[in-house]
């Protein structure tokens, strides 16, 4: 079946320039296209009308690379639950629909053009200590740590996430507690992230809150979150934070367990 | 230039420990004197770039992404293989080195393919190390699974995600690095040239993507790690971004391209559903561990799949290769499906795909197990299709997926160019004509990890006290100026066709006269329409906007250009290798039964193409190959 589509689409020139809505035809939309490919016959049509195509930024494609996202009808990465923009069918809409498209608007996603936004702030909290220091060449045999089934699963569970940045752009206040806590609670589920459980869950935190805003427990990152990762983690992120800096000001319990009070 | 692989002496086994011990080393206080530019961040080059850092090398790094961690690796989906032999299933170092030499089909460096094998388990080890979340068993140890070419089980994964996580660890350890200051990361930027002085790589040129300013960065070595040129075929598994464009502008500065025509094209893809088309996606490869491969007796059945009955359905690939079955290689089984669909035998409403069944497995192991091992791929195919997996067979057809060809390396993953090292899929190195399942993950990995950063340190060790060339010398402002003249010529061209306009009907004519089957008649035609198309383009492209922004178009008429000069290079090497092996099938060298026909006595080489000039043809030079421990064979999985 094909679609006939009103598109309102944020242009923006650059990071400087304020913004504006412009209004597009798209016709004869076949609804097996994806919306991407919508804004591909869009974007081929406006050249040829000598008018610069909308920038988005996309790659993979397949939902999982985290670069596409952007707004669709006021949410995130559009109306369907589960989904980035690139895996979003036309399918979805229906003859005669009216589309409005803009970018993630946070703070700390400054728009760059169109629909493309700077997120590299994500970048600076996974730098804080979202990793495990492990060194090339220095591994033991991989089977020699066990790690249960229900472990590795639930780390897993966390680790999906694909830093697209809809969480923030679904916050009222901006905070980007899904995306800390996912990569949180991946490594310190693990026996692995153990030793710098409590450097990173503080480092992390506090690089978060550097540049985001707060959790008020809105819950809208989640409904948006196109790997469906749980706000269980922001409790677990938390709680481990807490602890923390309770660890923190007891020193003395450091060697416990042999690990490091951060 | 005689090509010399140096290949170490020895038996194959004590090759690399030896060539380890032979080479010379930096000590830890003198690595900071180097500067190593590290194009690209994905597998190969995100884990090379946070090794290099961790030994204290001053790393620049670069990627076109927002951020290293989008790099197309990130979409891998099946799984890793290694030789841990975890499974008691009779694996081991050899049995890898086997199975991936006779899976090239006898086309690759036996001591580049023994070392990949040796090294496989390492990595298992490194990722665990870094929290990579694998699959486990329920007592805690890594869970395995087999892939199409191998009858053992030696593939890890991470449900459907595994370069997803692959990826995410070596970002993580490449963060930690920037983190640390070891190295300097350029997101948003894409190289647009290699500056090559006295014959040794000197630095790059590129472009920041955001502002579009052309700067120039110098080094004691560059290592390219910018990935495959499937998108070549514009349709193919690749993202969007992926492109040729650093490795062809290397070429062009002298360095040799190998075996471009060595192209895989892998069977399980969704098939085409519209001309918007605009990429094709992969279903992995492990899904025909459990799925089976048919389709209806008669030719032209418009059936729905359920309404055709056991007795009428054509399980191709079980009755023609007993022995694997579903799992015979990728080449085997994507000739097979286009067979099928050739003869007029494809399903679905444009008849242009066979199917992948899973109703069977369903009924054995149940839906839970089935949605444990693959649930995010159907999850995938249904929101494409718009059609349930778990109760209607999946539709597939072959699509271009991985380039084993590359620019040429020697055994120490250095190109030509002294100075130049190129790693992962960009190079060509270990998988020969035809690349098994799961050993794309593992090869970038092991050039990452662990190979380029102990053959670097050899050609280094001679640079010793010598300052990079500066960036204000000739060689750069000459390569800066002719990357601003391109794109001032993009820009001022104002033609009637968008980059992607031309980069489809590329990919249409290679497709067609060069894809999954291949004759001289149609070869020599396809040279000529891309020769033409490609004059069309440098008339008629039209690039709107400016260069000092973001500009997508001006980004996509660069790659595409690239792809036209790299498509006549693939159309000439694959007329030039009149035998087929591997993912390269000529239609003149068949046996009866339909498999690729070898000719061991006459194309045992490699192909390392030489840039001639434009407008000229390129330079064939030959690299032979030698086999000791592997008796060359006709590969057969019946
Ligand atoms: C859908 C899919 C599934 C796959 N599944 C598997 C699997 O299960 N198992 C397996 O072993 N293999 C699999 N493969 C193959 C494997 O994923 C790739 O071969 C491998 O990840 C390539 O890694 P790489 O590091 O060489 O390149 P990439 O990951 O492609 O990285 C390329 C990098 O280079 C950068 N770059 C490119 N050009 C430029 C430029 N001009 N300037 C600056 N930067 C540049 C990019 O930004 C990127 O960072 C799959 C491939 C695909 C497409
Ligand atoms: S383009 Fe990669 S997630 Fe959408």
């Amino acid at each position: 079946m094909n679609l006939n589509l009103t598109l309102k689409v944020w242009r923006q020139k650059g990071p400087a320039d304020g913004g504006h809505f412009e209004t597009y035809a798209a016709p004869n939309i076949n609804d097996d296209m994806s919306f991407l490919e919508m804004l591909d016959v869009v974007n081929e049509e406006l050249i040829a009308q000598g008018k610069e195509p909308i920038a988005f930024d996309h790659d993979c494609r397949e939902g999982i690379c985290g670069s596409c996202g952007f707004v669709i009808n006021g949410r995130p990465h559009g109306p369907m639950k589960a989904t980035t923009v690139c895996q979003l069918h036309m399918r979805n809409f229906h003859d005669g629909d009216a589309i409005t498209i803009e970018p993630w608007r946070a703070a700390a996603f400054p728009v760059i053009k169109d629909l493309v936004v700077d997120r590299s702030t994500f970048d600076r909290i996974i730098g804080a200590g979202g990793f495990i220091s492990a060194p090339t060449g220095a591994a033991s045999d991989a089977n020699l740590t066990l790690v249960p089934k229900a472990t590795a699963d639930l780390a897993f569970d966390a680790a999906a996430c694909i830093g697209c940045g809809a969480c923030v752009a679904g916050c009222p206040n901006g905070a980007a507690q899904l995306f800390t806590s996912a990569k949180v609670a991946h490594l310190n589920l693990l026996p692995q992230g153990q030793p710098e459980r409590w450097s990173r869950v503080t480092s992390m935190v506090n690089t978060m809150e550097a540049y985001f805003g707060s959790c008020t427990n809105f819950r809208e990152c989640e409904a948006v979150c196109p790997k469906e990762i749980s706000i269980d983690f922001i409790a677990k992120m938390n709680r481990d934070f807490l602890q923390a800096k309770f660890r923190d000001r007891r020193k003395l319990v450091n060697a416990e367990a042999g690990e490091d009070a951060g | 230039m005689e090509l010399d692989a140096h290949i170490p002496p020895g038996p194959i086994a004590d090759k690399w420990d030896n060539h380890r011990f032979e080479m010379k080393l930096v000590a830890p206080q003198n690595r900071r004197k180097f500067d190593i530019i590290v194009v690209g961040t994905g597998l190969a080059g995100g884990s090379a770039a946070a090794t290099l850092g961790e030994m204290g090398y001053n790393v620049k790094s670069f990627c076109f992404q927002d951020s290293p961690r989008r790099a197309h690796s990130i979409a891998a989906q099946g799984g890793i293989n290694a030789a841990k032999n975890y499974k008691n299933d009779g694996d081991s170092v050899h049995r890898l080195f086997y199975d991936t030499i006779k899976g090239g089909d006898y086309r690759s460096r036996e001591a580049n393919v023994y070392r990949l094998a040796q090294i496989s388990t390492q990595i298992i080890d490194q990722c665990v190390a870094q929290g990579v979340p694998f699959a486990r068993e329920y007592g805690g140890l890594l869970d395995n699974r087999s892939f199409g070419g191998a009858q053992v089980s030696r593939t890890f994964y991470a449900r459907g995600q595994t370069g997803q996580q692959l990826e995410l660890g070596a970002y993580q350890a490449l963060s930690r690095q920037i983190e640390l200051g070891t190295v300097e990361m350029h997101p948003r930027t894409e190289m647009l040239d290699l500056v090559v002085s006295n014959g040794r790589a000197a630095g790059i040129v590129v472009r920041d993507l955001v502002t579009g300013e052309i700067s120039s960065h110098s080094a004691h070595a560059v290592v390219l790690a910018t990935g495959g040129y499937t998108n070549a075929f514009f349709l193919s598994t690749g993202a969007k971004g992926c492109n040729v464009t650093a490795i062809w502008r290397a070429h062009k500065k002298g360095a040799y391209f190998a075996n471009p025509c060595y192209t895989q094209i892998h069977p399980t893809c969704i098939p085409v559903s519209g001309d918007y088309q605009s990429k094709l996606t992969l279903m992995s490869e492990s899904l025909r561990n459990d799925g089976r491969v048919w389709a209806s007796k008669t030719k032209g059945d418009r059936r729905k799949a359920n309404e055709v009955p056991e007795g009428e359905r054509d399980y191709f690939l079980e009755r023609r290769y007993p022995a694997f079955g579903n799992l015979v290689p990728r080449d085997v089984a994507s000739r097979a499906a286009k067979a099928v669909v050739d003869e007029g035998y494809g399903v679905g409403d444009l008849g242009n795909g066979v199917y992948l069944d899973f109703a069977d497995a369903i009924h054995r192991l149940g839906r839970t197990t089935i949605e444990q091992r693959y649930g995010n791929l159907f999850d995938m195919y249904a929101k494409i299709t718009g059609e349930d997996p778990y109760t209607v067979p999946m539709r597939i057809y072959p699509a271009p997926h991985y380039t084993m060809g590359g620019l040429w390396v020697d055994y120490n993953l250095m190109s030509n160019v002294p100075g130049l090292f190129v790693v992962g899929e960009a190079n060509f190195s270990d998988h020969g004509a035809n690349r098994l399942g799961a050993s794309a993950l593992m090869q970038g990995l092991a050039d990452g990890y662990f190979v380029l950063p102990a053959t670097i340190t050899g050609d280094l060790a001679g640079q010793l006290n010598t300052q990079p060339l500066p960036t204000t010398d000739p060689c750069f402002q000459q390569a800066e100026a002719a990357v601003k003249e391109q794109i001032n010529t993009f820009l001022t061209i104002n033609g009637s066709r968008t980059p992607d306009w031309f980069h489809r009907k590329l990919g249409r004519t290679l497709w067609e006269l060069c894809g999954m089957a291949r004759n001289a008649a149609g070869l020599q035609q396809a040279r000529k329409e891309i020769g033409a198309l490609r004059e069309e383009f440098w008339q008629d492209v039209r690039v709107l906007g400016e260069g000092e922004s973001l500009n997508q178009s001006l980004e996509k008429a660069g790659r595409v250009a690239d792809f036209f000069e790299l498509g006549e290079l693939i159309c000439q090497d694959a007329l030039a290798r009149e035998e087929s092996c591997g993912g390269h099938f000529r239609e003149e060298h068949q046996t009866p039964e339909g498999e690729a026909l070898r000719d061991d006595v006459n194309f045992a080489y490699v192909a390392a193409w030489e840039y001639a000039g434009k407008g000229e043809l390129a330079k064939l030079h030959k690299e032979d190959l030698e086999f000791e421990y592997v008796h060359l064979a006709q590969r057969s999985y019946k």
